[in-house]
């Protein structure tokens, strides 16, 4: 990790007095997993570079320091913690340029606020957020921005580029304005804080963006980012089962959803299903009510609305789901008689449940294209031969609206946790079949506005016995 | 006065304050059977005698009390019990419970009560009190047992409650300490020809009266005893000499007899009742009207004293007539006789006039084997460990006998069609089931049957439990990402590595693994080259029909390959299918089929390349890191060389290590990388033939398992590969010397390593289970566990501390349940028993175990 900062203003050799480090020394600084050193690979009268370059210790990052009880920040030994610039480096400065980052010069008082010509060159800068990125949050502050991408595997040329840029910034900046820049920014780049965020973080940032945050045109971004929380670093249950193939399954799956929310966000589809759902269970005059994946409760949310549902109940095979809906309800808040009447289960739809017996309807909404279809028989025979609800309420993706989607490339589906998306046949046909097998009408409602050709954007099919 | 007291029963103290009840149960009762209002009063209300607290105390007592009787245990109520209807609601209680409610009444002189009490400074209550009671229990003498007791013990003095002795007697319908074998013979109707036929099948010698002898006499085969289910009379032709033969069975101990329905109502009809004499009831009065009164009296009298149902074998077979509930059998109760004489009804008739029968057996989770009657049925279908033997003989159908505990059915098929059913059960479905009644049932398991703490009971190491929210990651990982449950029988049980090596530069060393071994007692290991890829179990049939019958699953392929927390491997069907194929020839070829005498076998693989399974996990995790080490190291010794410093030295030459450190790593993962275009670009090494018809193969040793695959590869020859191995003898230095070098060289060229595991599958040492196995990883491949740069000397001395027990014990216990669960699979028990360990292992493999190890 490293971060060089040059100047040819002259005398170049006083960026020594607005850094508080003398150009001829070498330091070094211990920092909480590593240490950091600061030196001058130049220093002439009309060149001089500073170079701080953070040396962290990755077995200190996983195993906490050197007698530390509960372990380091990390789960994986195998991580760009140690070489990427990220939340350490802007602590680095934080620690050791911390004089020049408040703009104090004991020695050259009037050039710490003197606009300069610097150049700043970080590499292995991780932007998330695509190569856009890095321009938009710098080009506005009136750097000139040169990042070169550098590839995921010179040997594996075929994997193409990686998410790390080698920076270079050119400006004529306050050193003050340079450094507080990059304290906010790395870390937004990175999208990622080695720390827990906590409340004290929007000081910080109040004091770091005094005079230039609030005019960016990104600061919404910047903002949302610098204050997110820390990712979860210690791996969760259902992460350890799945670790051969890929990171953090509830992770990739709130990124997913987030992603078909987007697809879906210009049609306000969420809403109008929601409503949909919720009306046809008031007219088929439920009292008790099934929600099945329920995920973060927001159609419970609804139905608890209207006094005519006199139990909901909420079903998710997430833990974390679960979790975040009983949040999203205030559910520890309710008072008794209210609290009664909704609960939420951990249940599967794929194993037989007597819990779910006895309701007058169940919603399914959005729910069957996330089983995989060699499983679609036994979430049938859960449903529909022994919960056996008199309304059944079930909607999923009409795939032939796909095509009326700009941002959805051709062939994919909404969600990439879908096993399939039906068309309206294919819809329909599974609908009828199921009803006439386990003894119940169908009848199919429309949910968003019906395009004259693809029909559309979800179906609902409801059942009744 | 001695009391036959049933050792199963809720016993009623009856008797005033004072009467010496708590004394005698003292006396005679486990300080934990006796439950006394007295103490939970005071448990309620810190007062023994706080009459204010009455109504909580009985509360509790009745919720002990319902615990205990739910347990089988005997339980004494110790409270004054002098009015009915304190006693009417303990009776209640044991009805509930299925329990005998029976009765010890203290009827002595109330004189002595009154002077106890007297005595006893905390009974302030006045002598109005106990005279009231001794009054209340006068009169309730004569009803007790019209109230539901159903014995009643009575002491009229002092000295015959000091003199009373207590005797247990074990239920009527214990017969625990009958071991067997036994034959089990289905409902008989009459049908003596073909009742005959089966016992001579059976090799039971029937003896006929020759003029003079009254009996049947049959003299069963060494050892053996025949156990009939009821049902003997009715429709069928010569009940009269069916009931003589299973009488005079049952007077000499040849065989045990249950009550049917038909032997129900014939009593009644016996005793004289006015009856209707449908459902064939008119032939059997009809041939008993030819039979002597005596004949009359002595069968009355049989019927009488057969008993409802009966548990043998240690507890491990039911037999009933109509079934019986794991929640009923071996109580005592009017309705577990019910249930044993008719099964589960809803009281509603069908169609057909009969009765609406409720499948008690699909939901029957108890451990014993029911063996029951009473419905015909075409084909005796095992469900949930129960058997239902009655093939309606008199239909025209079979008598059949069930061989236990060899599980054999025997049949006799019915000379001719004595009675017409009501309801046509032979009819002709046009096609058989294509699965068993336990496939169908198990078409879809149960929540019940993973969800919460479980405790799995293993073969191989005993109880293993399960955390409740270790459950809740397995259930939505099986939920949403597994396989169908059906086809994963099994699942691998995780790896520890050998103990940290104190061999400089390295963390893991084969002779580690070895000194593992040696001091477990074991003499010789097998070193199995531990390929990269990913672990993969193959379910290979010989064909789809192979796979139908055997997993009740349709499949193309003919089987499937999952991964190791049961995931598809494949996402491409054609793949999959290839190398099914080339498996399926190989197996063949290898004359795999025939030896061990299957149509399906099971097969624990690692499949190569690794990234064909972990692509994302190679390009968003490893190379990342790879992308981001080069750009920054060489950025950095670009400006630490600028101007060389002699303070940043140290730092310029550790940079340098890095640079090299990392293009050891990246080449580590490339080594493992390649595309896969088709089933050329696959290979699959497989290292255990775990399971195949009626066989799990833990019980060969490795070189077996190998021996096996290495012809399967040889017969492929490209994408079956061979997994290398070499034997050592732990006791010679040479040889560990050998397979010291092979794993030097293994690991030089990048491999992963090796896998050490004891000779046999299974070992164990002291009370517990060796490990199955042990890795031991190279020194390049770590870079992948434990960082790229882990090798520097400071960050090694600092990895060699970790901690291998929690990895262990979790290896042991997920060996332990895999195997269990494949046991299982093989005795064809219920799905749900197998789920149950492949589930368990899904479970624990989310406990959070250093993922390093």
């Amino acid at each position: 990790m490293l971060l060089t900062i040059q100047t040819t203003h002259r005398p170049a050799t006083d960026l020594g007095y607005l850094l508080h480090k003398n150009p001829a020394r070498v330091q070094q600084f211990e920092l909480s997993a590593g240490s950091a050193w600061v030196f001058y690979p130049e220093a002439q009268d009309d060149a001089c570079t500073a170079a701080l370059l953070v040396d962290l210790d990755p077995i200190a990052l996983v195993r906490g320091r050197i007698g530390a009880r509960d372990g380091g920040l990390l789960d994986q030994y195998v991580n760009d913690r140690p070489y990427a610039a990220n939340s350490f480096l802007a602590a680095a400065i934080a620690q050791v340029y911390g004089s020049a980052l408040n703009g104090r010069s004991d020695e050259r008082a009037e050039l710490a606020d003197t606009p300069i010509p610097l150049v700043a060159r970080i590499p292995a800068l991780p932007s998330r957020g695509g190569p856009g990125l890095i321009e938009r949050l710098f080009a506005p502050l009136g750097y000139e921005v040169e990042a070169s991408r550098q590839p995921v595997d010179p040997g594996r040329p075929e994997w193409g580029e990686s998410a790390y840029y080698n920076l270079v910034l050119r400006g004529i900046v306050r050193l003050q304005d340079l450094l507080r820049h990059l304290y906010v920014l790395i870390p937004v780049l990175d999208d990622d804080k080695h720390y827990w965020v906590g409340r004290d973080e929007i000081d910080k940032l109040l004091s770091r963006g005094e005079g230039w945050l609030a005019a960016h045109p990104a600061r919404e971004l910047i903002t949302d980012r610098y204050l997110r929380r820390q990712r979860h670093l210690t791996r969760e249950a259902l992460a350890r089962l799945s670790a051969d193939e890929a990171p953090d399954p509830d992770a990739a799956e709130a990124a997913h959803t987030a992603e078909e929310a987007l697809v879906e966000e210009p049609l306000r589809l969420n809403e109008e299903r929601i409503a949909s759902v919720s009306a046809v269970l008031t007219s088929a005059g439920a009292k008790r009510v099934l929600d099945l994946g329920c995920g973060e409760g927001q159609l419970i949310q609804a139905l608890l609305k209207n006094p005519a549902f006199e139990q909901v109940t909420g079903v998710d095979v997430s833990v974390r789901s679960l979790e975040t809906a009983a949040r999203r309800l205030r559910l520890k808040e309710m008072h008794e008689t209210a609290r009664a009447r909704v609960q939420l289960l951990h249940g599967s739809l794929v194993y037989r449940d007597a819990r779910l017996d006895g309701f007058d309807a169940a919603a399914v909404v959005e729910v069957v294209e996330h089983l995989d279809p060699s499983r679609l028989a036994s979430f049938e025979r859960v449903i529909f031969q022994h919960a056996r609800p008199t309304t059944v309420v079930l909607t999923t993706p009409n795939r032939e609206y796909n095509v009326r989607f700009p941002s959805l490339p051709a062939e994919r589906m909404r969600h990439r946790d879908h096993r399939f998306e039906w068309s309206r046949t294919e819809f329909q046909a599974w609908a009828v079949q199921v009803a006439r097998t386990h003894g119940y009408t169908t009848r199919f409602i429309p949910v968003g506005r019906e395009d004259p050709e693809v029909g559309p954007p979800t179906q609902m099919a409801v059942f009744t016995r | 006065m001695n009391i036959p007291l049933p050792e199963f029963a809720l016993v009623v103290l009856v008797g005033a304050s004072g009467s010496g009840k708590s004394t005698f149960a003292a006396k005679h009762f486990k300080s934990t059977e006796v439950l006394s209002s007295d103490w939970c009063r005071a448990a309620v209300s810190d007062d023994p005698n706080d009459q204010a607290a009455t109504k909580d105390a009985f509360e509790l007592l009745h919720y002990i009390a319902a615990k205990r009787l739910r347990a089988m245990k005997l339980t004494v109520v110790d409270a004054t019990n002098v009015q009915p209807e304190s006693r009417k609601s303990l009776i209640q209680l044991a009805r509930d419970n299925d329990a005998l409610p029976v009765a010890i009444v203290f009827d002595v002189p109330e004189r002595i009560s009154q002077e106890r009490n007297r005595a006893r400074p905390d009974r302030d209550f006045g002598p109005h009190v106990v005279r009231q009671q001794a009054q209340q229990l006068r009169r309730s003498l004569r009803g007790l047992q019209r109230e539901g007791l159903r014995y009643v013990w009575t002491f009229e003095s002092v000295e015959e409650v000091d003199a009373a002795t207590i005797t247990r007697q074990r239920l009527w319908t214990d017969k625990k300490n009958e071991k067997g074998p036994f034959d089990i013979i289905g409902d008989v109707h009459g049908c003596y020809d073909e009742l005959v036929q089966l016992l001579g099948r059976l090799g039971y010698q029937v003896r006929h009266p020759e003029d003079g002898e009254v009996g049947i006499s049959v003299t069963p085969p060494e050892g053996r005893r025949a156990v009939f289910l009821g049902d003997l009379v009715d429709r069928g032709p010569n009940a009269p000499d069916v009931l003589r033969l299973v009488m005079g069975m049952v007077e000499s101990g040849a065989a045990f007899c249950v009550p049917g329905n038909h032997e129900a109502k014939l009593l009644r009809k016996l005793r004289g009742k006015d009856v209707q004499l449908t459902h064939g009831l008119a032939q059997t009065v009809e041939q008993l009207d030819r039979e002597t009164a005596e004949f009359r009296e002595r069968l009355a009298k049989f019927i009488d004293g057969l008993i409802s149902h009966f548990v043998l074998d240690d507890g491990k077979l039911v037999v009933a007539h109509g079934g019986m509930k794991a929640e009923y059998a071996g109580r005592a109760s009017g309705r577990v006789r019910e249930f044993a004489l008719y099964g589960d009804t809803t009281g509603e008739t069908d169609e057909f006039g009969l009765p609406v029968r409720l499948n008690w057996a699909a939901d029957y989770r108890g451990r014993a084997m029911v063996v029951y009657g009473h419905t015909p049925v075409r084909e005796p279908e095992w469900l949930n460990n129960t058997i239902n033997i009655d093939t309606g003989c008199v239909f025209g159908g079979a008598l059949t006998a069930l061989r236990y505990p060899e599980k054999e059915l025997v049949s006799i098929p019915a000379a001719h069609t004595y009675y017409e059913p009501a309801r046509p059960f032979l009819a002709a479905e046009e096609h058989a089931p294509r699965l068993t009644a336990q496939q169908r049932h198990d078409e879809l398991l149960e929540l019940e049957d993973v969800m919460g703490k479980r405790i799995v009971t293993t073969r191989l190491a005993g109880k293993v439990t399960v955390r409740e929210e270790n459950a809740a990651a397995a259930l939505e990982a099986m939920s949403r990402f597994a396989v169908d449950p059906r086809w994963l029988v099994y699942l691998p049980p995780t790896m520890s590595p050998s103990e940290t090596s104190s061999i400089p530069g390295l963390l893991e060393h084969p002779t580690d693994a070895f000194a593992y071994y040696r001091g477990r007692g074991v003499g010789r290991v097998v070193c199995e080259e531990k390929h990269m890829g990913s672990r993969a179990i193959v379910v290979l049939c010989t064909d789809p029909v192979a796979a139908e019958r055997r997993f009740g699953m349709q499949s193309a392929a003919g089987g499937i390959v999952y991964t190791r927390t049961g995931r598809p491997f494949f996402s491409d069907p054609t793949l999959e299918a290839a190398l099914m194929e080339r498996l399926r020839a190989a197996a063949g070829g290898a004359g795999l089929w025939d030896e061990l005498k299957t149509d399906w076998v099971l097969l624990d693989c690692e499949l190569m390349p690794w990234s064909l399974k972990a692509r994302e996990l190679i390009q968003q995790q490893y190379a990342p890191v790879g992308a981001a080490a080069r750009a920054a190291l060489s950025e950095e010794l670009a400006v630490l060389d600028v101007r060389p410093q002699p303070e940043l030295s140290d730092l310029v030459a550790k940079r340098r290590v890095q640079v090299a450190d990392i293009e050891a790593f990246s080449e580590v993962y490339r080594r493992y990388t390649w595309d896969v275009n088709g089933i050329g670009d696959v290979r699959l090494a497989p290292f255990h033939i775990l399971a195949s018809q009626n066989r799990v193969h833990s019980d060969q040793p490795h070189a077996w398992h190998l021996e096996r695959l290495g012809r399967l590869a040889s017969m492929d020859g490209s994408v079956i590969i061979a997994t290398p191995s070499m034997d050592v003898d732990l006791a010679d230095p040479a040889s560990e010397q050998r397979a010291v070098e092979w794993w030097e060289s293994l690991t030089a060229r990048g491999g992963e390593g090796m896998v050490v595991k004891p000779s046999d599958f299974t070992v164990r040492w002291k009370s517990g289970v060796v490990q199955p196995a042990l890795k031991v990883r190279g020194r390049e491949y770590l870079r992948l566990i434990y960082g790229p740069d882990y090798t520097q000397p400071a960050h090694l001395e600092r990895l060699r501390e970790r901690g291998l027990g929690a990895k262990r014990s979790l290896a042991t216990r997920e060996f332990a349940l895999g195997l269990e669960g494949l046991e299982r699979f093989v005795h064809e028990e219920p799905l749900r028993r197998v789920h149950e360990c492949v589930f368990a292992v899904l479970a624990l493999e989310s406990e959070p175990v250093d993922p390093r190890l």
